[in-house]
């Protein structure tokens, strides 16, 4: 059977144009999605639990739904600071009501945007985001700034949906019509093919937008010869291409927020947005992961009023990245226990959070066995959105997107499971 | 079957000419009805001002730019914090509160339906996601066409049957409800960092003006048949002497519907500004509003602005951008591929400020102004011109003189040369204050059918109970009672059940949302014509299957079907 228009569940760039063949449950096929999204999509039963699966002394033993269920609402029920972390590969709906059940236990909710993108949105908060939608890009621009970012590798067809290569209203060949400007540490797959590969030092990153805001303010003067290992004269070259563009749209990833400076550095590329505005016209997108991440900021924002980090603890929703964001709440040991929801912090946590995990009763809802398995006392799989569940993602530039199901193994979806064990919580705890 | 019987309310219900007879409500199943048994619920309204549930024509509380608002704005979250309290969910934000906190307080003032005012056809599944989460109002989203390309070419190639099938196929896609016109042309011209200066300005690359897009939509809209009109955000909004452009649309608008109006033009404060530039600033609320008093297709909203803190969100990106170059404090802006735009920046209107204070008294002249209340709608374009929490405060200044007078005192001392303020003597009754905050409103959506604005039988049981007995006080000396009971209902009823008591939220609801499918016919089905599937194609970055919203964003659904006449 063959199903069109589908939609990857991978990263933030949300392909909906994706064919998927499938024979009885199996995905014999897979047309337009990147290496990445492919390998999602063919290997959609691969390394998926049969069912859940609790901690039995030093092993591990088979569970029902029902077993599972009641042990994660015990478990947050019993405690005093539970932690509700993940929840970037999962659907809106189920973010949803992961902030319900965090509101009504008193707890903290946070989703991977605290590792990733985190940084992005302090600066935004600060400077605000001259953005726009991704075919609006598309359409118009004539130069295309990557930054700390390697889509080639990360977002493979961010390029060919979206800039590069890919024919717009305004833009009938593109690759001919477009510049490419990639700024970076190191030359990768994306720099080279770029018109001008700007390599900076580590950590220069600071440096070298605020001698680009200078000349494109007329004030050259005060930049040395080299910043950050850039030549003036490439910077000016630089200056002179954005301003001289009908359309630019700059792209940044994890290189420019978690580089030293971090949130300072998104904010010197808005505000250097901003100036380059009053020339011509600009925008900035952060290149977001996984594929939901920028739907549990808008989820979270319009139930909460913050995009991340909420702390329910004293029944209002209050936020503070660095104090109540799922890295410094482990770190700190403050949680007595944690729902981890579609991500895998077992992957990319510092070491001494990870102690905590394991010291604290930890649930996973996570479809297949991943790093943060062997961390968990309780592991419920579900249906994967995009492949036998549907629901709503929000694409890295905010468009909402349902996401289709081509098959049904017969998991539940992670907002049944959560549901349900929202429900269980709302027994005891509803007033 | 769920009965409730109203007693002894003091009832002023325009759309029914019912002005102050103290009578008893009777509701079953939500609706409005003779009389009920003798296990009726009964609410006692001691003879308090009762009125149909508040409709609001225009705010923004729901949808992309609205959530940026908030995302981009920490500082206004803890401004508006409540803690969770039995079915209340905690509560965040000020001038762009959360989904609960806006429904919540919209129920605390007695409003019960909402018109979300601009919705980009492409993210219209944001907006409806938030409706779900927004439970004590029935909700509508005006649907942008701006910068719609197809919409602009058909314009170009004089084909207005086209015209109205691409707006019908878009409404019945993203479940919309009207059309929305924010500066025609000119979030277009944004895409490349232009503008354009008012309606016979050429849209670059599209060949069309924006007097030629408003005038093609309006003869769309009434091709379709939609309940309700245009609503045009005009060109050229905040500028000085705006209000020429403003005349020059207003004067070229068509009288076509006799039921309704042909225009609804949105905040038309911001749009009656005289003078050259910031230094020679004045209010031309004069001419205007007697443009709207000769020209009875035309309703306008005041898009009052009130002093204090607020932030500004609209479709008029470009507008957001001068904004954000006169404030200096922050700016997003979000640019729709083939549709329209956005800006956001926050603002804080200041007393000590002459150009604000001018602008406040402006939107009060309008709503004194213009002679027919059903002309005029009491809005503040929430939060553009502030939250909406203050339209109790709007309310008592156009009941007061007294309030006005003192109000007037407080603002920068130059304002008085540039105004007419003062000498306007007109004090607002309640039957007038009523007609402006739910039976125009719901008139001039086309939803009194359905049963909104009014409490006439089978009407929606949405039911506000304000703690005054308008016999008992003087608007125009009390303003202070006024402002009290307009903040808090005594009772706020929606669909025949209390939602809120004293302020205190009752029940967890869920609202209606209220959209609209034209039907075409034969011959007028757009999604199969080569050329759109094409621009879809080729030009979107969803694919057309992907586009329309799903049924199951919708919790409630209630779809008015029309019958388009081509």
């Amino acid at each position: 059977m063959i199903h069109t228009d589908m939609v990857c569940p991978f990263c933030g760039c949300l392909c909906d144009d994706i064919v998927v063949e499938t024979e009885g449950n199996a995905v014999v096929r897979v047309d337009n999605a990147c290496t990445l999204g492919t390998h999602k999509l063919m290997n959609a039963s691969m390394d998926r639990l049969k069912g859940p699966i609790m901690r039995d002394g030093a092993g591990w033993r088979d569970a029902t739904y029902d077993e599972a269920i009641e042990y994660a609402a015990g478990v947050l029920l019993d405690a005093d600071r539970p932690l509700l972390y993940g929840w970037s590969s999962t659907q809106g709906e189920a973010q949803g009501l992961g902030v319900s059940m965090a509101e009504l236990l008193g707890g903290v909710i946070d989703s991977t945007t605290s590792v990733c993108h985190g940084p992005s949105i302090l600066a935004i908060q600060e400077v605000g985001h001259p953005g726009c939608t991704l075919g609006q890009v598309k359409n118009r621009a004539d130069l295309i700034v990557y930054w700390g970012c390697n889509p080639t590798e990360a977002h493979p067809r961010h390029m060919s949906r979206y800039t590069t290569y890919a024919d717009g209203f305004f833009l009938q060949n593109s690759f001919r019509e477009r510049k490419l400007i990639v700024v970076d540490i190191r030359k990768t797959e994306t720099a080279s093919i770029a018109d001008e590969f700007v390599q900076i030092t580590p950590g220069g990153d600071y440096a070298v937008f605020s001698a680009l805001r200078a000349i494109v303010r007329g004030r050259g003067d005060v930049v040395p010869p080299t910043v950050a290992g850039v030549t003036k004269e490439q910077l000016e070259r630089i200056a002179e291409m954005c301003k001289s563009a009908k359309f630019g749209a700059f792209f940044f990833g994890v290189g420019l927020t978690m580089a030293p400076g971090r949130y300072k550095n998104v904010r010197n590329a808005i505000e250097l947005v901003d100036e380059l505005n009053r020339y011509t016209k600009w925008t900035l997108t952060p290149l977001r992961g996984h594929y939901n991440v920028y739907g549990s900021n808008e989820v979270f924002t319009w139930m909460t009023g913050y995009p991340y980090a909420v702390d329910f603890s004293r029944q209002i929703a209050f936020y503070n990245p660095g104090e109540t964001t799922a890295v410094d709440i482990l770190a700190r040991k403050e949680c007595d226990a944690c729902l981890i929801v579609a991500s895998d912090p077992g992957a990319h946590f510092p070491r001494k959070c990870l102690e905590h995990l394991t010291s604290i009763p930890t649930v996973l809802i996570d479809p297949a066995r991943t790093v943060t398995t062997p961390l968990c006392r309780c592991q419920i799989p579900t249906a994967v959105t995009g492949i036998d569940a549907s629901g709503t993602a929000y694409r890295m530039d905010g468009v909402p997107i349902h996401v289709k199901t081509f098959l049904d193994l017969g998991y539940p979806t992670d907002t049944e499971v959560i549901g349900r064990i929202f429900e269980k919580v709302q027994e005891v705890r509803h007033p | 079957m769920s009965e409730l019987l109203v007693k002894n309310a003091y009832v002023i219900d325009p759309i029914n000419r019912i002005d102050g007879e103290v009578m008893d409500i009777a509701v079953r199943d939500g609706r409005i009805v003779e009389d009920v048994g003798p296990k009726a619920t009964v609410i006692d309204a001691e003879g308090c001002l009762t009125l149909p549930g508040g409709v609001d024509s225009h705010t923004h509380v729901c949808g992309t730019k609205v959530n940026f608002g908030r995302y981009m704005s920490p500082e206004d979250m803890r401004a508006g914090r409540e803690a969770r309290r039995g079915v209340k969910h905690a509560t965040s934000g000020y001038s762009v509160p959360t989904t609960y906190a806006n429904s919540y307080r919209y129920a605390v003032m007695g409003y019960t339906t909402l018109l979300e005012g601009a919705m980009a056809p492409l993210e219209a599944r944001h907006t409806h996601e938030e409706f779900s989460a927004t439970p004590l109002q029935d909700m509508m989203a005006n649907t942008l066409f701006d910068g719609n390309w197809g919409v602009m070419n058909a314009i170009r190639d004089g084909d207005q049957d086209r015209v109205a099938e691409i707006v019908g196929w878009t409404l019945s896609a993203v479940k919309g409800f009207g059309i929305k016109l924010t500066n025609p042309g000119g979030t277009e011209a944004w895409g490349f960092g232009k503008n354009l200066t008012c309606i016979n300005d050429e849209v670059p690359n599209f060949g069309v003006t924006p007097i030629e897009i408003i005038q093609a939509m309006i003869r769309a809209c009434e091709t379709l048949r939609l309940p309700h009109s245009v609503h045009l955000h005009c060109n050229n909004l905040g500028n000085p002497g705006n209000y020429a452009c403003t005349l020059g649309t207003f004067n070229q608008i068509p009288d076509l519907n006799e039921k309704r109006q042909t225009l609804y033009a949105t905040h038309v404060q911001f749009h009656s500004y005289g003078g050259s530039d910031w230094k020679t600033f004045c209010s031309k609320a004069e001419p205007v509003a007697y443009t709207v008093n000769n020209r009875p297709q035309i309703v306008i909203d005041m898009g009052q602005v009130m002093f204090g803190k607020t932030t500004t969100m609209t479709a008029d990106g470009p507008m957001e951008f001068n904004l954000y170059r006169l404030h200096h404090d922050k700016w997003s802006n979000h640019d729709v591929e083939l549709e329209t735009g956005s800006g956001i920046i926050p603002v804080f209107y200041r007393r000590k400020n002459l150009v604000n204070s001018i602008m406040w008294a402006i939107g009060l002249e309008l709503a004194l102004l213009v002679k027919n209340p059903w002309q005029c709608m009491l809005t503040t374009d929430n939060p553009n011109g502030a939250p909406f929490v203050k339209y109790p405060e709007i309310i008592a200044l156009l009941m007061s003189k007294k309030y006005r007078d003192a109000e007037f005192a407080t603002v920068h001392p130059d304002t008085g040369s540039k105004v007419v303020l003062p000498a306007l003597d007109r004090e607002l009754d309640w039957n007038e204050i009523a007609v402006m905050t739910r039976a125009g409103q719901a008139k001039a959506l086309g939803i009194t059918g359905i049963g909104k604005g009014h409490l006439g039988l089978g009407a929606e049981a949405d039911i506000a109970i304000y703690p005054i007995r308008v016999g008992e006080v003087d608007p125009a000396q009390e303003y202070g009672k006024v402002i009290d009971a307009f903040s808090r209902t005594k009772y706020t009823i929606k669909r025949g059940r209390p939602v809120t008591r004293d302020g205190e939220i009752l029940v967890h609801g869920e609202n209606t949302t209220i959209w609209v499918d034209p039907k075409m016919g034969p011959g007028h089905d757009i999604g199969h014509d080569a050329e759109f599937v094409k621009m879809f194609d080729r030009y979107y970055s969803v694919r057309m299957s992907n586009y329309p919203v799903q049924d199951e964003y919708l919790k409630r659904s209630l779809r008015m079907e029309t019958e388009a006449v081509f």
